[in-house]
Protein backbone atom coordinates (compact mmCIF):
# COMPACT_ATOMS: atom_id res chain seq x y z
CA UNK A 1 0.00 0.00 0.00
CA UNK A 2 2.91 1.92 1.17
CA UNK A 3 4.97 2.04 -1.93
CA UNK A 4 2.66 3.50 -4.05
CA UNK A 5 3.52 6.49 -2.69
CA UNK A 6 7.73 5.85 -3.56
CA UNK A 7 6.76 7.07 -7.33
CA UNK A 8 5.05 10.22 -6.39
CA UNK A 9 8.04 10.65 -3.75
CA UNK A 10 10.57 10.40 -7.14
CA UNK A 11 8.29 12.47 -9.30
CA UNK A 12 8.69 15.66 -6.80
CA UNK A 13 12.23 15.24 -6.91
CA UNK A 14 12.33 15.30 -10.27
CA UNK A 15 9.68 18.67 -9.92
CA UNK A 16 12.46 20.12 -8.39
CA UNK A 17 15.11 18.97 -10.19
CA UNK A 18 13.18 20.51 -13.42
CA UNK A 19 12.91 23.53 -11.41
CA UNK A 20 16.80 23.86 -10.12
CA UNK A 21 18.59 22.42 -13.59
CA UNK A 22 17.31 24.88 -15.83
CA UNK A 23 17.94 27.95 -13.11
CA UNK A 24 21.61 26.56 -13.17
CA UNK A 25 22.15 25.84 -17.12
CA UNK A 26 20.94 29.62 -17.85
CA UNK A 27 23.44 30.95 -15.04
CA UNK A 28 26.17 28.58 -16.76
CA UNK A 29 24.84 29.61 -20.21
CA UNK A 30 23.73 33.05 -20.31
CA UNK A 31 25.94 36.37 -19.86
CA UNK A 32 26.71 38.28 -16.69
CA UNK A 33 26.74 42.10 -17.03
CA UNK A 34 25.31 42.98 -13.97
CA UNK A 35 25.58 47.46 -13.29
CA UNK A 36 23.38 49.39 -10.90
CA UNK A 37 20.86 50.65 -13.45
CA UNK A 38 20.16 46.57 -14.10
CA UNK A 39 20.20 45.67 -10.75
CA UNK A 40 17.55 48.02 -9.73
CA UNK A 41 13.79 47.00 -9.46
CA UNK A 42 11.68 47.44 -12.48
CA UNK A 43 9.80 51.64 -12.08
CA UNK A 44 8.73 52.87 -15.37
CA UNK A 45 11.91 55.12 -16.39
CA UNK A 46 12.66 56.77 -12.97
CA UNK A 47 14.66 56.05 -10.40
CA UNK A 48 13.04 53.75 -7.49
CA UNK A 49 11.60 55.54 -4.56
CA UNK A 50 9.98 54.37 -0.97
CA UNK A 51 10.08 51.00 -0.09
CA UNK A 52 8.60 48.36 -2.03
CA UNK A 53 7.52 46.77 0.96
CA UNK A 54 4.61 48.95 1.84
CA UNK A 55 1.47 48.67 3.99
CA UNK A 56 -1.35 47.01 1.55
CA UNK A 57 -4.78 46.90 1.65
CA UNK A 58 -6.40 44.94 4.65
CA UNK A 59 -8.87 43.32 2.57
CA UNK A 60 -5.89 41.06 0.65
CA UNK A 61 -5.78 39.95 4.75
CA UNK A 62 -9.47 39.29 5.46
CA UNK A 63 -9.48 37.57 1.94
CA UNK A 64 -6.80 34.83 3.43
CA UNK A 65 -8.78 34.56 6.86
CA UNK A 66 -12.03 33.53 5.30
CA UNK A 67 -10.14 31.40 2.47
CA UNK A 68 -8.85 29.14 5.87
CA UNK A 69 -12.18 28.55 7.28
CA UNK A 70 -13.64 27.76 3.63
CA UNK A 71 -10.77 25.40 2.95
CA UNK A 72 -11.13 23.82 6.17
CA UNK A 73 -14.81 23.45 5.78
CA UNK A 74 -13.63 21.70 2.29
CA UNK A 75 -11.16 19.44 4.63
CA UNK A 76 -14.68 18.26 6.54
CA UNK A 77 -16.66 18.21 3.73
CA UNK A 78 -14.50 15.53 1.37
CA UNK A 79 -14.42 12.11 3.91
CA UNK A 80 -18.51 12.89 4.07
CA UNK A 81 -18.66 13.12 0.84
CA UNK A 82 -16.96 9.53 -0.17
CA UNK A 83 -19.34 7.68 2.00
CA UNK A 84 -22.30 9.43 1.33
CA UNK A 85 -23.87 6.92 -0.03
CA UNK A 86 -23.86 4.29 2.94
CA UNK A 87 -24.78 7.14 6.04
CA UNK A 88 -28.08 7.82 4.39
CA UNK A 89 -30.44 10.36 5.44
CA UNK A 90 -28.85 10.99 8.44
CA UNK A 91 -25.37 11.39 7.71
CA UNK A 92 -27.35 14.18 4.95
CA UNK A 93 -28.98 16.03 7.03
CA UNK A 94 -25.63 16.06 9.91
CA UNK A 95 -23.92 17.60 7.03
CA UNK A 96 -26.75 20.53 5.92
CA UNK A 97 -26.87 21.36 9.93
CA UNK A 98 -22.97 21.92 9.58
CA UNK A 99 -23.67 23.93 6.06
CA UNK A 100 -26.10 25.88 7.96
CA UNK A 101 -23.66 27.05 10.31
CA UNK A 102 -20.95 28.57 7.43
CA UNK A 103 -23.98 29.53 5.20
CA UNK A 104 -25.01 31.86 8.27
CA UNK A 105 -21.18 33.24 8.73
CA UNK A 106 -20.79 33.69 5.16
CA UNK A 107 -23.94 35.59 5.04
CA UNK A 108 -22.76 37.71 8.10
CA UNK A 109 -19.71 38.02 6.15
CA UNK A 110 -21.28 39.38 2.98
CA UNK A 111 -24.07 41.60 5.16
CA UNK A 112 -20.43 43.46 6.39
CA UNK A 113 -18.83 44.03 3.65
CA UNK A 114 -16.25 41.91 3.71
CA UNK A 115 -16.48 40.72 -0.19
CA UNK A 116 -17.05 44.25 -1.16
CA UNK A 117 -13.94 45.24 -3.73
CA UNK A 118 -14.59 48.86 -4.87
CA UNK B 1 17.42 -0.02 -7.52
CA UNK B 2 16.35 -2.15 -10.38
CA UNK B 3 12.28 -0.59 -9.39
CA UNK B 4 13.26 2.68 -8.44
CA UNK B 5 15.10 3.00 -12.52
CA UNK B 6 11.45 1.35 -13.82
CA UNK B 7 9.71 4.46 -11.55
CA UNK B 8 12.32 6.70 -13.36
CA UNK B 9 11.76 5.63 -16.69
CA UNK B 10 7.90 5.95 -16.30
CA UNK B 11 8.20 9.09 -14.74
CA UNK B 12 10.33 10.27 -17.76
CA UNK B 13 7.51 9.21 -19.89
CA UNK B 14 4.92 11.01 -18.94
CA UNK B 15 7.35 14.16 -18.51
CA UNK B 16 8.72 13.75 -21.57
CA UNK B 17 5.48 14.12 -23.53
CA UNK B 18 4.14 16.83 -21.26
CA UNK B 19 7.23 19.05 -22.24
CA UNK B 20 6.85 18.74 -25.19
CA UNK B 21 2.34 19.38 -24.96
CA UNK B 22 3.85 22.95 -23.08
CA UNK B 23 6.44 23.93 -25.81
CA UNK B 24 3.95 23.21 -28.89
CA UNK B 25 0.96 24.55 -26.41
CA UNK B 26 2.48 27.84 -26.89
CA UNK B 27 3.40 27.55 -30.52
CA UNK B 28 -0.78 26.76 -30.70
CA UNK B 29 -1.38 29.30 -28.30
CA UNK B 30 0.08 32.45 -30.82
CA UNK B 31 -1.10 30.47 -34.14
CA UNK B 32 -4.41 30.24 -32.90
CA UNK B 33 -4.59 33.94 -31.23
CA UNK B 34 -3.10 34.94 -34.23
CA UNK B 35 -5.66 33.23 -36.61
CA UNK B 36 -8.66 34.36 -34.81
CA UNK B 37 -7.19 38.25 -35.10
CA UNK B 38 -6.66 37.42 -38.82
CA UNK B 39 -3.08 37.35 -38.40
CA UNK B 40 -0.27 34.73 -39.48
CA UNK B 41 1.15 34.29 -36.36
CA UNK B 42 4.95 33.07 -36.04
CA UNK B 43 5.94 31.58 -39.23
CA UNK B 44 9.24 32.23 -39.78
CA UNK B 45 11.41 29.44 -37.80
CA UNK B 46 11.22 26.02 -39.54
CA UNK B 47 8.19 25.44 -41.90
CA UNK B 48 5.22 27.12 -41.16
CA UNK B 49 7.24 28.19 -37.71
CA UNK B 50 7.36 24.76 -36.03
CA UNK B 51 10.67 25.58 -35.10
CA UNK B 52 9.44 28.53 -32.98
CA UNK B 53 9.08 26.88 -29.70
CA UNK B 54 12.24 25.62 -29.77
CA UNK B 55 13.81 28.86 -30.84
CA UNK B 56 12.32 30.58 -28.19
CA UNK B 57 14.04 27.84 -25.57
CA UNK B 58 17.47 28.27 -26.91
CA UNK B 59 16.78 31.81 -26.88
CA UNK B 60 15.48 31.77 -23.29
CA UNK B 61 18.68 29.74 -22.28
CA UNK B 62 21.17 32.40 -23.11
CA UNK B 63 19.83 35.37 -21.93
CA UNK B 64 21.35 36.49 -18.78
CA UNK B 65 19.51 35.87 -15.33
CA UNK B 66 19.33 39.18 -13.82
CA UNK B 67 18.87 38.74 -9.64
CA UNK B 68 17.85 42.55 -8.46
CA UNK B 69 20.13 44.39 -6.20
CA UNK B 70 17.73 44.32 -3.19
CA UNK B 71 16.10 41.43 -3.53
CA UNK B 72 16.15 38.55 -0.91
CA UNK B 73 18.16 36.33 -3.56
CA UNK B 74 17.68 33.08 -2.03
CA UNK B 75 14.06 33.32 -2.13
CA UNK B 76 13.83 35.33 -5.27
CA UNK B 77 15.43 31.86 -6.86
CA UNK B 78 13.44 29.59 -4.82
CA UNK B 79 10.53 30.85 -6.27
CA UNK B 80 10.16 29.37 -10.08
CA UNK B 81 11.20 25.71 -7.84
CA UNK B 82 8.45 25.97 -5.77
CA UNK B 83 6.03 26.82 -8.68
CA UNK B 84 6.80 24.68 -11.43
CA UNK B 85 7.74 21.46 -8.57
CA UNK B 86 3.98 21.00 -7.98
CA UNK B 87 2.38 22.22 -11.15
CA UNK B 88 4.87 18.72 -12.50
CA UNK B 89 4.42 16.42 -9.22
CA UNK B 90 0.55 16.39 -9.54
CA UNK B 91 1.17 14.19 -12.47
CA UNK B 92 1.94 11.62 -10.68
CA UNK B 93 -1.59 10.32 -9.75
CA UNK B 94 -3.37 11.55 -12.99
CA UNK B 95 -4.34 8.27 -14.99
CA UNK B 96 -3.91 7.87 -18.67
CA UNK B 97 -6.26 4.62 -18.94
CA UNK B 98 -7.85 1.99 -17.06
CA UNK B 99 -4.18 1.07 -14.89
CA UNK B 100 -2.12 3.35 -17.11
CA UNK B 101 -0.94 5.47 -13.85
CA UNK B 102 2.23 5.88 -11.93
CA UNK B 103 0.32 6.07 -8.85
CA UNK B 104 -2.53 4.35 -8.26
CA UNK B 105 -3.54 5.49 -4.80
CA UNK B 106 -6.96 6.11 -2.92
CA UNK B 107 -6.41 9.99 -2.27
CA UNK B 108 -5.55 10.98 -5.74
CA UNK B 109 -8.27 14.05 -5.92
CA UNK B 110 -6.92 15.16 -2.32
CA UNK B 111 -3.02 15.14 -3.49
CA UNK B 112 -3.81 16.88 -6.17
CA UNK B 113 -5.49 19.15 -4.60
CA UNK B 114 -2.94 19.77 -2.26
CA UNK B 115 -0.33 20.09 -5.01
CA UNK B 116 -2.02 22.70 -6.94
CA UNK B 117 -2.69 24.64 -3.69
CA UNK B 118 1.13 25.17 -2.97
CA UNK B 119 1.67 26.66 -6.39
CA UNK B 120 0.12 30.14 -4.59
CA UNK B 121 3.48 30.13 -2.90
CA UNK B 122 5.82 30.53 -5.92
CA UNK B 123 3.60 33.46 -6.82
CA UNK B 124 3.85 35.24 -3.33
CA UNK B 125 7.46 34.18 -2.62
CA UNK B 126 8.69 35.77 -6.27
CA UNK B 127 6.03 38.96 -5.56
CA UNK B 128 7.74 39.53 -2.32
CA UNK B 129 11.26 38.80 -2.87
CA UNK B 130 11.30 40.57 -5.75
CA UNK B 131 11.03 43.64 -3.65
CA UNK B 132 9.90 45.89 -6.19
CA UNK B 133 6.75 47.16 -6.52
CA UNK B 134 5.04 46.22 -9.68
CA UNK B 135 5.61 42.50 -8.63
CA UNK B 136 4.04 42.64 -4.82
CA UNK B 137 1.19 44.11 -6.47
CA UNK B 138 0.85 41.48 -8.98
CA UNK B 139 1.66 38.85 -6.34
CA UNK B 140 -0.92 40.67 -4.06
CA UNK B 141 -3.52 40.05 -6.59
CA UNK B 142 -2.73 36.66 -7.81
CA UNK B 143 -2.83 34.95 -4.69
CA UNK B 144 -5.96 36.82 -3.29
CA UNK B 145 -7.42 35.27 -6.65
CA UNK B 146 -6.12 31.87 -6.74
CA UNK B 147 -7.37 31.29 -2.94
CA UNK B 148 -10.70 32.95 -4.00
CA UNK B 149 -11.27 30.50 -6.65
CA UNK B 150 -9.44 27.45 -4.81
CA UNK B 151 -12.84 27.80 -2.20
CA UNK B 152 -15.24 27.39 -5.42
CA UNK B 153 -12.71 24.68 -6.93
CA UNK B 154 -12.73 22.34 -3.80
CA UNK B 155 -16.53 22.27 -3.39
CA UNK B 156 -16.99 21.50 -7.28
CA UNK B 157 -14.74 18.69 -6.08
CA UNK B 158 -16.82 17.61 -3.50
CA UNK B 159 -19.75 17.12 -5.62
CA UNK B 160 -17.48 14.45 -7.50
CA UNK B 161 -17.36 12.98 -4.89
CA UNK B 162 -20.51 12.96 -3.31
CA UNK B 163 -21.84 11.56 -6.89
CA UNK B 164 -18.86 8.47 -7.73
CA UNK B 165 -18.30 7.69 -3.93
CA UNK B 166 -14.08 7.62 -4.15
CA UNK B 167 -11.41 10.28 -4.31
CA UNK B 168 -9.31 8.02 -6.57
CA UNK B 169 -9.29 9.25 -10.23
CA UNK B 170 -9.79 6.23 -11.73
CA UNK B 171 -12.56 4.69 -10.02
CA UNK B 172 -14.40 8.40 -10.35
CA UNK B 173 -13.77 7.78 -14.34
CA UNK B 174 -15.01 3.79 -14.10
CA UNK B 175 -18.11 5.76 -12.26
CA UNK B 176 -18.57 7.68 -15.40
CA UNK B 177 -19.17 4.27 -17.79
CA UNK B 178 -22.21 3.47 -19.72
CA UNK B 179 -22.41 6.67 -22.44
CA UNK B 180 -22.36 10.12 -23.03
CA UNK B 181 -25.24 10.84 -20.90
CA UNK B 182 -23.58 9.01 -17.72
CA UNK B 183 -20.52 11.97 -17.44
CA UNK B 184 -20.65 13.63 -14.85
CA UNK B 185 -21.14 17.01 -16.46
CA UNK B 186 -24.80 16.24 -17.17
CA UNK B 187 -26.03 15.85 -13.44
CA UNK B 188 -23.41 18.06 -12.49
CA UNK B 189 -23.78 20.43 -14.92
CA UNK B 190 -23.29 23.70 -12.88
CA UNK B 191 -20.36 22.07 -10.71
CA UNK B 192 -18.19 21.52 -14.18
CA UNK B 193 -19.05 25.05 -15.36
CA UNK B 194 -17.69 26.55 -11.99
CA UNK B 195 -14.85 24.05 -11.84
CA UNK B 196 -13.71 24.97 -15.56
CA UNK B 197 -13.95 28.54 -14.88
CA UNK B 198 -12.14 28.75 -11.41
CA UNK B 199 -9.31 26.75 -13.47
CA UNK B 200 -9.11 29.46 -15.87
CA UNK B 201 -8.97 31.78 -12.83
CA UNK B 202 -6.30 29.57 -10.63
CA UNK B 203 -4.32 29.74 -13.59
CA UNK B 204 -4.05 33.22 -14.36
CA UNK B 205 -5.68 33.09 -17.56
CA UNK B 206 -7.07 35.66 -19.74
CA UNK B 207 -9.79 37.08 -19.02
CA UNK B 208 -8.82 36.78 -15.18
CA UNK B 209 -4.99 37.87 -15.93
CA UNK B 210 -5.31 41.18 -14.18
CA UNK B 211 -2.43 39.75 -12.22
CA UNK B 212 -0.04 40.37 -16.09
CA UNK B 213 -2.60 43.69 -16.85
CA UNK B 214 0.09 44.67 -18.54
CA UNK B 215 -1.18 48.60 -18.75
CA UNK B 216 -1.12 48.10 -15.00
CA UNK B 217 1.53 46.20 -13.65
CA UNK B 218 3.83 44.85 -16.19
CA UNK B 219 3.63 41.74 -15.67
CA UNK B 220 2.73 41.31 -12.33
CA UNK B 221 4.56 38.54 -10.01
CA UNK B 222 7.56 37.59 -12.40
CA UNK B 223 8.06 40.68 -13.75
CA UNK B 224 11.73 41.39 -12.60
CA UNK B 225 12.52 37.23 -13.83
CA UNK B 226 14.31 36.93 -17.11
CA UNK B 227 15.89 34.15 -19.08
CA UNK B 228 15.41 30.66 -17.27
CA UNK B 229 14.07 31.74 -14.26
CA UNK B 230 11.32 33.25 -15.91
CA UNK B 231 10.85 30.33 -18.33
CA UNK B 232 10.21 28.32 -15.19
CA UNK B 233 7.43 29.87 -14.08
CA UNK B 234 6.34 29.98 -17.90
CA UNK B 235 6.52 26.28 -17.94
CA UNK B 236 4.85 26.25 -14.71
CA UNK B 237 2.22 27.55 -16.03
CA UNK B 238 1.20 25.92 -18.90
CA UNK B 239 1.84 22.57 -17.38
CA UNK B 240 -1.00 23.80 -14.93
CA UNK B 241 -2.99 24.79 -17.41
CA UNK B 242 -3.06 21.20 -19.23
CA UNK B 243 -3.35 19.79 -15.87
CA UNK B 244 -6.45 21.83 -15.28
CA UNK B 245 -7.89 20.31 -19.05
CA UNK B 246 -7.11 17.02 -18.12
CA UNK B 247 -8.90 17.16 -15.03
CA UNK B 248 -12.04 18.80 -16.55
CA UNK B 249 -11.57 15.52 -19.05
CA UNK B 250 -11.36 12.81 -16.19
CA UNK B 251 -13.76 14.44 -13.46
CA UNK B 252 -16.43 15.61 -15.94
CA UNK B 253 -16.23 14.13 -19.32
CA UNK B 254 -15.81 10.10 -18.85
CA UNK B 255 -12.04 10.73 -18.97
CA UNK B 256 -10.80 7.69 -21.66
CA UNK B 257 -14.38 6.37 -22.13
CA UNK B 258 -15.90 6.67 -25.51
CA UNK B 259 -18.61 9.10 -25.93
CA UNK B 260 -20.14 6.45 -28.66
CA UNK B 261 -20.63 3.91 -25.87
CA UNK B 262 -24.43 2.34 -25.97
CA UNK B 263 -24.83 4.07 -28.99
CA UNK B 264 -25.86 1.38 -31.86
CA UNK B 265 -23.42 1.10 -34.85
CA UNK B 266 -21.03 3.84 -33.60
CA UNK B 267 -19.99 2.55 -31.08
CA UNK B 268 -18.86 -0.60 -32.94
CA UNK B 269 -17.76 1.57 -35.66
CA UNK B 270 -15.25 3.59 -33.31
CA UNK B 271 -14.24 0.81 -30.93
CA UNK B 272 -11.02 0.27 -32.06
CA UNK B 273 -10.40 3.82 -30.86
CA UNK B 274 -7.94 3.51 -27.71
CA UNK B 275 -9.15 4.79 -24.41
CA UNK B 276 -5.76 7.33 -24.47
CA UNK B 277 -6.92 8.73 -27.51
CA UNK B 278 -10.37 9.69 -26.08
CA UNK B 279 -8.90 11.22 -23.27
CA UNK B 280 -6.55 13.34 -25.17
CA UNK B 281 -9.52 14.33 -27.54
CA UNK B 282 -11.23 15.70 -24.46
CA UNK B 283 -7.69 17.64 -23.31
CA UNK B 284 -7.32 19.18 -26.57
CA UNK B 285 -10.48 20.34 -26.98
CA UNK B 286 -10.21 21.95 -22.98
CA UNK B 287 -6.99 23.01 -24.03
CA UNK B 288 -8.29 24.87 -27.31
CA UNK B 289 -11.06 26.58 -25.10
CA UNK B 290 -8.35 28.53 -22.92
CA UNK B 291 -6.64 29.92 -26.11
CA UNK B 292 -10.13 31.02 -27.45
CA UNK B 293 -11.69 32.44 -24.40
CA UNK B 294 -8.13 34.77 -24.52
CA UNK B 295 -8.85 35.67 -28.05
CA UNK B 296 -12.73 36.33 -26.65
CA UNK B 297 -13.07 38.21 -24.33
CA UNK B 298 -11.77 41.59 -22.27
CA UNK B 299 -10.52 41.50 -18.95
CA UNK B 300 -12.44 40.90 -16.05
CA UNK B 301 -11.91 44.19 -13.35
CA UNK B 302 -10.90 43.45 -9.96
CA UNK B 303 -13.72 43.80 -8.05
CA UNK B 304 -15.68 42.00 -11.02
CA UNK B 305 -13.19 38.78 -10.28
CA UNK B 306 -13.62 38.57 -6.70
CA UNK B 307 -17.42 39.17 -7.15
CA UNK B 308 -18.02 36.10 -9.41
CA UNK B 309 -15.59 33.84 -7.26
CA UNK B 310 -17.29 34.67 -3.28
CA UNK B 311 -20.87 35.94 -4.48
CA UNK B 312 -21.64 33.82 -7.31
CA UNK B 313 -19.77 30.64 -7.23
CA UNK B 314 -19.95 29.67 -3.74
CA UNK B 315 -23.52 29.94 -3.42
CA UNK B 316 -23.95 28.15 -6.93
CA UNK B 317 -21.73 25.13 -5.45
CA UNK B 318 -23.29 25.06 -1.91
CA UNK B 319 -26.57 24.68 -3.29
CA UNK B 320 -25.66 22.08 -5.69
CA UNK B 321 -23.77 20.12 -3.37
CA UNK B 322 -27.52 19.88 -1.57
CA UNK B 323 -29.13 18.94 -4.57
CA UNK B 324 -27.00 16.22 -5.56
CA UNK B 325 -26.70 15.27 -1.76
CA UNK B 326 -30.53 14.75 -2.71
CA UNK B 327 -30.41 12.73 -5.54
CA UNK B 328 -27.33 10.60 -4.00
CA UNK B 329 -29.06 9.41 -1.12
CA UNK B 330 -32.22 9.11 -2.25
CA UNK B 331 -31.46 7.46 -5.50
CA UNK B 332 -33.24 9.50 -7.43
CA UNK B 333 -33.63 9.17 -11.29
CA UNK B 334 -32.43 9.17 -13.71
CA UNK B 335 -28.67 9.05 -12.79
CA UNK B 336 -29.06 7.49 -9.41
CA UNK B 337 -31.92 5.62 -9.60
Amino acid sequence: MLDNYLPILVFIAIGIAFGVGPIFAGFILGPHRPDAEKLSPYECGFEAFEDSRMAFDVRYYLVAILFILFDLEIAFLFPWAVVLDQLGWFGFWAMVVFLGILVIGFIYEWKKGALEWE
Amino acid sequence: MIELLIILAKIILIVGPLMGAVAYFTYAERKIIGYMQVRLGPNRVGPKGWGQPIADAVKLMFKEIVVPAQSNRYLFLLAPVLSIAPSLAAWAVVPFGDGLVLADIDASLLYILALTSTGVYGIIVAGWSANSKYSFLGAMRSAAQVVAYEIAMGFALVGVLIAAGSLNLREIVLAQQGGIWHWYFLPLLPLFLVYYISGVAETNRAPFDVAEGESEIVAGFHVEYGGMAFAVFFLAEYANIILVSMLVSLLFFGGWNSPFEGIWGLETLFGWVPGLVWLLVKTSFFMFTFLWLRATFPRYRYDQIMRLGWKVFIPVTIVWLLVVGVAVVGDLPPWWG
